[in-house]
């Protein structure tokens, strides 16, 4: 044969191999993966979330392997990895349409995804499964029907370094917005390098305006939004604004705070430069590994002086969804279902040292430690407060005030300015 | 009867022969065609085109708007502050990179340094090279703490009698981050124009000697004209390489105090991944593209200008 028509041959099969191998891999199984659907053969749920990697080894595998043993046809393959590359897998999974069946949710993310049409209404399916909702603690609604369940929630008390305080002659951990900036004072002046309090505000992680700055508005009673709308210029927000400002002023907050993420602030109060901040629960744990000889407490967040209402108290949940494109949705709930009950949710919170999604569900910790305890008793008394959550690019937002808040702190601009700049930013993002 | 001898009897079969052997190269290169289109081609398609949309992935039917994203993009009052801080923080790092670079590489070129020294400072100057901009951005974030050892250090000696923020100033952080950059990008060069200083032949240098050259004189005469070609080369590939740096900003300040170290990078990252604006985020990314083809068509250019 000519040596043409032989190189001829050669590349056309060659470019056929590339070809063949650039197709998706699933598109030949796809029809014998039917066909086991059909003859009632296993399914396998994706299950895309950060949680693994924050638990200890092998136990959240062993709650999915309990899942499958009880469900037999499905399987759970989780996938995996830190916070933020989650986010970003789970936002291009929805813009692809491949987002997992399952998804581990932020507050803050939900709005955006259902907007985009990527998340299944769970009240569709909860009715379907004749599900009870009434023993959920919370659910994130938009537009009348629930996108995303709290699985279980890390709230934000104080953390008090006890051994500072006592050097620095206080007494009792302050309850008042007044006692802290006295507290704070005494922290600052009793030793070299300790600093009262800890405030990151980061642009990359810009989650300390939650945390670190609207938290004081919330557990005061105060609101940033009215009638579904920001707000951020009324009388409360300015409050806790002043307050933090007045604490700035007086040089009793950390240095280094505009470039501070929520690390860096565990990291300073591990060390004990800083004798008070607000921080997750989350933190327990790692708090005692790194410093042993911590000697810590946990308390409610300061109040303005004369409050005596209900506290709010910041959280972060780790929130669950299912995919509007995934074809074993009701599979899917099956494992949201699991995770939810009484039974699975205690254990789950008790591993993750977090709240319970089950208002049946008591972790095993509030028993056993007296730290978790008293967190318990914060949590008990108070409600659970994070406006961020379920708002239209709720980071950017945080983003957004953050920008002005380091402007104001730094005396650039006046709080008019900065909470008229802020608001005007963030009602571009609700027309 | 050969294949091409059965082609040419017949006229028809002699035109499918001409076209057969047109397509035959197109067939070895389709390989490398499929993956140019596939890796380079469709993405940049995809993001021209999500440029001229309202907002893509986002929206489920998204509408045709023309060059409206542009016009919004360029007259965006923070695009215009992360390109200007795009520029200086491209353009100091392009020249102290030249400066430090060459001033190493004459270093270790030189004869009074013994080969085991030479090999020594070496792996020592080279090392800023060798870590990723994740772990370069950990390392000057703890160093540069206001706990940090650079403070320390700096208490230590008297030079300052206060910590200073360093990457949390507006007045100090787009300095700070210019130069975690320069740092960890000068062995870039050092390495590249050490082994043009050993290519230039020592005759130069005697002749210029007996002609009565000084050693600035060799510098300025021999040893600049020598490596010109590799110093465009790497200022070109390095400005392009910079003007797209991501992760260093991103993990040190995230583009903050306010926006004194916005990048053209952060910033189009914040409109895709913070504000889900996908098409200015693609908006913003062809800005860069043509930004970056300008300097790219400048050094093809010259590359084949010097071939030729």
């Amino acid at each position: 044969m000519n040596k043409k028509l032989l190189s001829l041959l050669a590349a056309v099969v060659m470019l056929s191999a590339i070809v063949a191998g650039c197709a998706p891999v699933a598109g030949p199984a796809a029809p014998a993966e039917e066909a086991g659907e059909a003859a009632g053969e296993t399914i396998t749920l994706e299950f895309t979330q950060w949680w693994e990697p924050e638990l200890p080894e092998g136990s959240f595998r062993a709650l999915m392997d309990e899942f499958e043993a009880q469900n037999p046809g499905i399987k759970v393959e989780l996938i995996s990895g830190p916070y933020s590359t989650t986010r970003e897998q789970v936002v291009a999974g929805a813009a692809a349409g491949t987002m997992s069946d399952v998804v581990g949710l932020d507050g803050a993310w939900v709005s955006d995804f259902v907007k985009q049409g990527s998340l299944a209404s769970l009240t569709d399916l909860m009715s379907q499964a004749g599900y009870d909702d009434s023993q959920l603690a919370a659910q994130i609604q938009l537009n009348g029907a629930t996108y995303m369940i709290p699985v279980v929630n890390f709230v934000y008390p104080v953390f008090v370094n006890l051994d500072l305080l006592a050097a620095a002659g206080v007494e009792n951990p302050p309850a008042t917005r007044s006692e802290f900036a006295a507290a704070a004072q005494q922290l600052t002046e009793s030793g070299e390098n300790v600093y009262g309090w800890v405030l990151p505000l980061s642009l990359e992680q810009p989650n300390g305006i939650q945390n670190d700055v609207m938290s004081w508005a919330w557990a005061s009673g105060g609101s940033m939004m009215k009638d579904g709308l920001p707000d951020v210029t009324n009388d409360q927000v300015r409050s806790a604004s002043e307050f933090i400002k007045g604490l700035w002023d007086a040089g009793v907050i950390a240095p280094g705070s505009f470039s501070m993420r929520e690390q860096d602030k565990v990291e300073e109060f591990t060390n004990g430069r800083v004798g008070m901040m607000i921080s997750s629960l989350a933190h327990i744990n790692m708090l005692r590994e790194r410093n042993p000889d911590l000697n810590f407490a946990i308390t409610a967040l300061p109040a303005e002086d004369g409050y005596d209402g209900k506290r709010g108290l910041p959280y972060a949940s780790w929130g669950i969804g299912v995919s509007a494109n995934s074809p074993h949705q009701a599979e899917a709930w099956k494992l949201v279902e699991y995770l939810m009950s009484a039974e699975v949710n205690s254990k789950l919170s008790s591993i993750a040292n977090a709240f319970p999604g089950n208002v049946n569900s008591t972790p095993d910790f509030v028993q056993t430690d007296e730290l978790f305890a008293a967190a318990f008793d914060v949590f008990q008394t108070g409600y659970l407060a994070n406006e961020f959550v379920g708002l239209p690019v709720a980071e950017n937002l945080m983003r957004e005030f953050a920008e002005q808040f380091q402007l104001y702190l730094d005396g650039s601009q006046s709080l008019d300015d900065t909470l008229n700049a802020a608001q005007e930013a963030w009602m571009a993002h609700f027309e | 009867m050969s294949v091409d001898g059965r082609f040419a009897a017949n006229p028809k079969t002699n035109n499918l022969y001409r076209i057969w052997k047109r397509v035959i190269p197109y067939g070895y290169l389709s390989p490398t065609i499929l993956l140019l289109a596939v890796l380079s081609f469709l993405p940049i398609g995809m993001v021209v085109y999500y440029s001229v949309m309202d907002n893509v992935i986002m929206n489920q039917n998204p509408v045709f708007v023309g060059a409206a994203n542009y016009v919004k993009i360029l007259t965006d009052g923070v695009f215009q502050t992360a390109l200007g801080n795009t520029l200086y923080f491209t353009l100091m790092s392009v020249v102290v990179h030249l400066i430090l670079g060459l001033t190493f590489a004459m270093l270790l070129n030189s004869k009074l340094v013994s080969p085991f020294t030479r090999s020594v400072f070496r792996v020592v100057y080279i090392l800023p090279w060798v870590f990723t901009a994740s772990i370069i951005a950990i390392l000057w974030r703890l160093m540069l703490n206001p706990n940090g050892v650079i403070n320390y250090l700096l208490e230590w000696s008297g030079l300052v009698s206060q910590k200073i923020e360093w990457l949390s100033s507006r007045q100090l952080a787009l300095h700070a981050v210019t130069f975690i950059n320069i740092w960890s990008g000068y062995p870039f060069y050092m390495v590249s124009l050490l082994a043009g200083l050993q290519g230039i032949p020592d005759e130069i240098y005697e002749a210029g000697t007996i002609d009565g050259a000084n050693g600035p004189q060799l510098f300025r005469y021999v040893t600049l004209p020598q490596l010109r070609p590799i110093i465009i080369s790497l200022a070109m590939l390095d400005f392009i390489w910079t003007m797209q740096q991501f992760t260093l900003i991103w993990m040190t300040t995230g583009g903050g105090p306010g926006r004194v170290t916005e990048m053209l990078s952060t910033f189009t990252y914040k409109l895709a991944f913070s504000t889900y604006e996908f098409s200015l985020a693609s908006t913003s990314a062809m800005v860069i593209l043509v930004l970056s083809m300008f300097v790219a068509l400048f050094y093809v250019r010259r590359q084949r200008a010097s071939d030729a």
